[in-house]
């Protein structure tokens, strides 16, 4: 088995080639309390930084993700404190406006593109900020559409944005205001509320287990 | 066609939109392609004083950039500040420390060379599409209209980025005639607006917008005309209850108006009609 040599929180560990960040802190006896959900990439919760030998660049990646290499150096932050103000949708204007009232760190971007530089899921940060300070709502939510709020653009933000909380009013306004309404399901709540479907199911729960099982077995399925 | 690489500016892209769709019918009208610059950021916007500040001008020299990766040599803008801000930032890093510095720290972008122009609208009319044929390609004349100019600071200010003669400019004036109005006398057109105080000091920008807005009347004016989102927003929203209610416009929407833009009429809000 090839082993490579990481730094955690500065302690030097042999582990195993192949592993993630995440198994590797884990093998070296770790128990992950914070910084680890899903394992999967899609929680957000295993924000990791590291650094390379040789190389003055800070990475930031998902601990659940990202393979070890010989020589990294590994810090995780398990948690990023992101200022939210409380606001009620139902109250809100889907307008920039709306998103610099609550978030008035926005304007202080100087478009460094540190934030796209962190995230790891790749999205245009900088482009999403530029797009809130126009006001342009579907943008943002369109550019942080795969955000899993993990914090790190937050973390390396010279502006101090909190980012996930920005992008997530955004897609919520653009959700609530600026996306068509889906007419069919409108149109099958009315149904559903007049009846339409009543007396199929009403002939369902009046089927005996038997007869139930029977009909369930053959329902009509997608191959 | 004639093309021209554009920086819109978040404003253009918000409040200002009129100033935009305006000033573009009347370059189409005008043989211009204006192709806006991809993944643009805002400008700046305020333009950094500190010398050793190079973390402000990332932003403008970033859009510059873009414009360096369209293959093109010069950029305009509508936009007074923006046209401030990018202007001064690519004079700024002439200076090959800076620049190094820069295209240092800008590691995921190709370097920046140097050598993009930053044009503003009102040269661009002037020098190279000239007030007579502005003149003899107008669709509709604003038939003698009176119309105040207004240029504010940054159009003027620092002297060096100056779009006319800082102290008796007359470009704005030269194409309200070309559209067919007629300039009125102004003597505050120079004078600032009260900017950024808008957010935390109103009281001294209604005073400020007040005594413009007299000056305007003063001369006989219809209406006023700004290239400026901020001076517009200040002269339109922060007037005092005492103050001519003058319409307060982008040079954009007259431009537009003029070369037969067909705009919804709230955006042009006067009694000016076809003959």
């Amino acid at each position: 088995m090839n082993e490579v040599t990481v730094f955690i929180m500065g302690k030097g560990y042999r582990v195993p080639e192949g592993l993630t960040i995440m198994k590797a802190m884990e093998y070296a006896g770790y128990r992950l309390g914070r910084g680890c959900g899903c394992r999967g990439g899609y929680c957000g919760a295993c924000a990791t930084v590291y650094r390379l030998r040789g190389d003055y660049r800070l990475y930031a990646d998902l601990a659940c993700q990202t393979p070890v290499q010989d020589g990294m150096y590994i810090a995780q932050l398990p948690f990023t404190p992101a200022e939210r103000p409380p606001y009620q949708l139902a109250d809100l204007q889907p307008r920039g406006e709306t998103l610099l009232a609550l978030f008035p760190e926005l304007a202080r971007c100087v478009a460094c593109n540190t934030c796209t530089k962190a995230c790891p899921q790749k999205l245009e940060v900088m482009d999403a900020v530029q797009a809130a300070l126009r006001g342009d709502i579907p943008q943002v939510a369109e550019f942080t559409f795969d955000c899993v709020s993990c914090g790190l653009c937050t973390m390396r933000c010279p502006a101090e944005i909190s980012h996930h909380h920005v992008w997530q009013l955004a897609r919520r306004l653009n959700g609530a205001y600026l996306t068509p309404r889906a007419l069919h399901v409108q149109k099958r709540v009315q149904e559903i509320a007049a009846g339409v479907f009543k007396s199929d199911l009403d002939a369902l729960l009046s089927l005996g287990r038997d007869a139930l099982v029977a009909a369930y077995k053959a329902r009509e399925i997608e191959s | 066609m004639k093309k021209l690489a554009y920086f819109p500016g978040c404003a253009m892209k918000d409040q200002a939109r009129p100033d935009e769709a305006g000033t573009l019918h009347a370059l189409a009208a005008l043989g211009y392609e204006v192709a806006e610059i991809p993944r643009w950021n805002c400008c700046g916007t305020v333009y950094s004083l500190a010398q050793d500040d190079l973390m402000r001008h990332v932003g403008p020299v970033r859009n510059l950039i873009r414009v360096q990766g369209m293959g093109e040599k010069r950029v305009l803008t509508l936009c007074a500040m923006c046209y401030g801000t990018l202007k001064r930032s690519s004079q700024f890093v002439r200076e090959e420390e800076r620049l190094a510095r820069i295209n240092a720290f800008l590691d995921t972008e190709e370097d920046f060379r140097g050598g993009i122009e930053v044009v503003h609208l009102l040269p661009l009319l002037r020098d190279e599409v000239g007030y007579e044929k502005l003149a003899s390609q107008v669709k509709r004349s604003l038939n003698g209209l009176k119309v105040a100019t207004y240029y504010g600071c940054v159009l003027l200010r620092p002297r060096e980025f100056a779009v006319d003669d800082p102290d008796r400019p007359e470009v704005m004036e030269r194409v309200v005639e070309a559209l067919g109005g007629e300039p009125v006398p102004f003597p505050e057109r120079m004078e600032c607006c009260g900017a950024y105080l808008t957010v935390g000091r109103s009281d001294i920008v209604t005073e400020r917008v007040g005594r413009i807005l007299r000056s305007a009347r003063g001369g006989g004016a219809d209406l006023v005309v700004t290239t400026c989102p901020l001076c517009q927003f200040n002269l339109a929203e922060r007037r005092p209850a005492a103050a001519p209610t003058l319409p307060v416009l982008y040079l954009g929407q007259v431009l537009g108006w003029a070369f037969g833009a067909d705009e919804p009429a709230n955006l042009f809000p006067l009694g000016v009609r076809d003959e």
